[in-house]
């Protein structure tokens, strides 16, 4: 068995007509990694998903997954398997046949092919829904299927297509942690999309920021959020202040970084400013700060008291402070 | 009642009245004794135990319903063909064409479709000395003109359809033409079924069409009928239009359920 990485891509390209969507791309994905492809609509990384799995071939660049180069390999001959952000289970069979199709197409005995069902869908805890038919199933249900009939053949490689956008928020959260739990216990290297940045940094252990069909930046989850490179992804990944530097360039703060107060703090950087309006949103408020050095900035305060709503006031005129390093010096 | 409902009702009963009444009336007066078609005089099986015993009926019903078969089963094999390739094939030359080409025989008028099918008929038997005109000639000429039905409801069903699908099977190892047997068709078969079932009724009652394409020797039901009216009406037409009524509402019923049956 090769050791090096299990997905290497180099100067992958895709174009659709003038647009160029994924644009000389290239990456790592090392075993058992938990990988998230995040960016807006637009960004490209549907398109590089889909090249992985097979769907759309590369104008331009190599693609290997395990060592072997897949470059002009149909889907159907790839060890890789998608699930579908509309799950795409079959209406027509029901659950475990939903399950058990690609098993089949590999001449599996009847036997196994039972056995090794009943064992994934025991895995997703819908081993008493076998027989039922995809209509029948509840939303969560069905993406467990989607996850089930993906996982069941062992892939080297699970594609998952914005795996959790069609749920809702309540069942997410939970099913977030379902997805890890599964991913680690299994051992696989799961390469999923997203547009939502809160799903790629609690979920992947590693993740590419994408846009215009570029990565703008891998990294882990901390590492794009506090050591963002750009302006584009410190912006993209939660709330930045960007605001220029003594020297020159840029600096990209995180509204939790700087401290508010009536007094002025005894902190290294300090600016005057006026709040100009008030988010309350339970756990936290957020409050825009009109400055004269900076412009309007954002600033977060957590809510550890009871007391009745935000602790400053629209209008009210406050300090705020941060220290040197709280900032991140950005590149671009 | 209000006024209203009871206006509302009027209209719907005289609705269903203008489009089945005479229906009703040919079905019931299909049991008359008497042997002009408009005067009931009492009922009875009579009719319906002349139009068994009539040999030359019989024989053009049973040439009828070959004929139907056997093209509406080609035109539900070339149509879902035709509508698979202008739902799924990407771009290639003459699309635009060929799309029109296939819907043309639902717009055409049947007398030009008539007279360009007997040319080609007669410039063949010219060229090749063959085939006689007769039920091979009919055949195609159904064939030809019910392609349109079962392709067009071949490509709605396919539009509608989620592609994922497909890549799902793909994705899950299967080439294309097992994706195709395994999930594209069994999704689709009751468009190609309902797309048949049409065929299957146009062809069977078609007039004109087969006038031009069709031998001296053979005749078709509805070409038997037209001219044992044109000698004057005997109540054996009421018997036939009822068989005939009935094996039509069952192919549509049934294709209409076939169209809505959620799968």
């Amino acid at each position: 068995m090769n050791s090096g990485p299990i997905v290497r891509i180099e100067g992958l390209t895709r174009r659709f007509g003038p647009i160029v969507a994924v644009d000389r791309v290239d990456l790592e994905i090392a075993r058992g990694e938990l990988f998230a492809l995040l960016g807006g609509s637009g960004c490209g990384k549907t398109t590089l998903l889909r090249m992985l799995a097979g769907f759309e071939t590369p104008d331009e660049g190599r693609l290997f997954i395990d060592g072997q180069d897949m470059t002009d390999v149909p889907p159907y001959r790839r060890p890789v398997n998608m699930m579908f952000q509309s799950y795409a289970l079959f209406p027509h069979m029901d659950v475990a046949a939903n399950v058990g199709y690609g098993l089949r197409r590999d001449g599996v005995k009847a036997a196994e092919i039972a056995e090794r069902v009943a064992e994934i869908l025991t895995l997703v805890h819908l081993q008493d829904h076998a027989k039922r038919k995809p209509s029948q199933l509840s939303g969560g249900q069905r993406q467990r299927v989607a996850l089930a009939r993906a996982l069941v053949k062992r892939p080297k490689l699970l594609l998952l297509d914005e795996p959790l956008a069609a749920l809702d928020r309540k069942l997410r959260e939970g099913t977030r942690f379902e997805m890890v739990r599964l991913q680690e216990q299994l051992g696989l290297t799961f390469v999923m999309v997203t547009h939502d940045q809160e799903e790629a940094m609690s979920m992947a252990t590693r993740l590419a920021v994408m846009n215009a069909g570029r990565i703008a930046q891998i990294g882990t989850p901390h590492e794009v959020y506090e050591h963002p490179v750009s302006r584009f992804v410190a912006d993209f990944i939660g709330i930045a202040n960007i605001i220029a530097r003594d020297g020159g360039g840029w600096m990209a703060l995180r509204p939790e970084k700087i401290a508010l107060s009536a007094e002025r703090p005894g902190l290294p950087r300090t600016i005057a400013g006026r709040i100009v309006d008030v988010a309350y949103e339970g756990d936290r408020s957020l409050y825009h700060v009109e400055t004269d050095a900076h412009g309007t900035m954002t600033v977060s305060t957590t809510n550890t008291s009871r007391s009745a709503g935000a602790a400053f006031a629209r209008g009210q005129p406050v300090w705020l402070g941060w220290a040197d390093e709280s900032g991140q010096r950005l590149e671009a | 009642m209000t006024g209203r409902a009871r206006l509302a009702f009027g209209v719907l009963a005289f609705g269903y009245a203008f489009l089945y009444l005479p229906i009703a009336l040919v079905i019931i007066y299909s049991f008359n004794e008497s042997r002009l078609v408009t005067v009931w005089s009492g009922f009875s099986l009579k009719w319906w135990h002349a139009l068994f015993a009539n040999e030359a009926m019989l024989e053009a019903a049973w040439l009828s319903l070959r004929i139907a078969l056997v093209s509406a089963t080609g035109a539900a094999l070339l149509g879902l063909a035709a509508g698979y390739a202008l739902a799924r094939a990407p771009r290639f030359p003459g699309r635009t064409l060929f799309g029109s080409l296939v819907v043309a025989p639902m717009v055409m008028p049947e007398v030009v479709m008539g007279i360009s099918m007997l040319l080609l008929f007669v410039g063949s038997e010219r060229l090749f000395g063959g085939p006689d005109r007769g039920f091979l000639t009919i055949v195609v000429a159904h064939t030809t003109f019910s392609i349109a039905f079962v392709a067009i409801v071949v490509q709605a069903r396919l539009t509608d359809f989620d592609r994922a699908l497909e890549e799902a099977a793909m994705d899950l190892g299967a080439t294309p033409w097992v994706t195709f047997r395994t999930v594209t068709l069994p999704l689709i078969a009751p468009a190609v079924g309902s797309g048949w079932l049409l065929a299957f009724t146009l062809s069977l009652d078609d007039l004109i069409l087969t006038q031009f394409v069709a031998g001296a020797q053979s005749q078709t039901l509805p070409m038997r009928v037209y001219s044992s009216v044109r000698l004057g009406v005997d109540p054996q037409i009421n018997v036939l239009a009822t068989i005939v009524v009935t094996v039509a509402a069952c192919a549509l019923i049934l294709s209409g359920w076939l169209t809505r049956r959620k799968v």
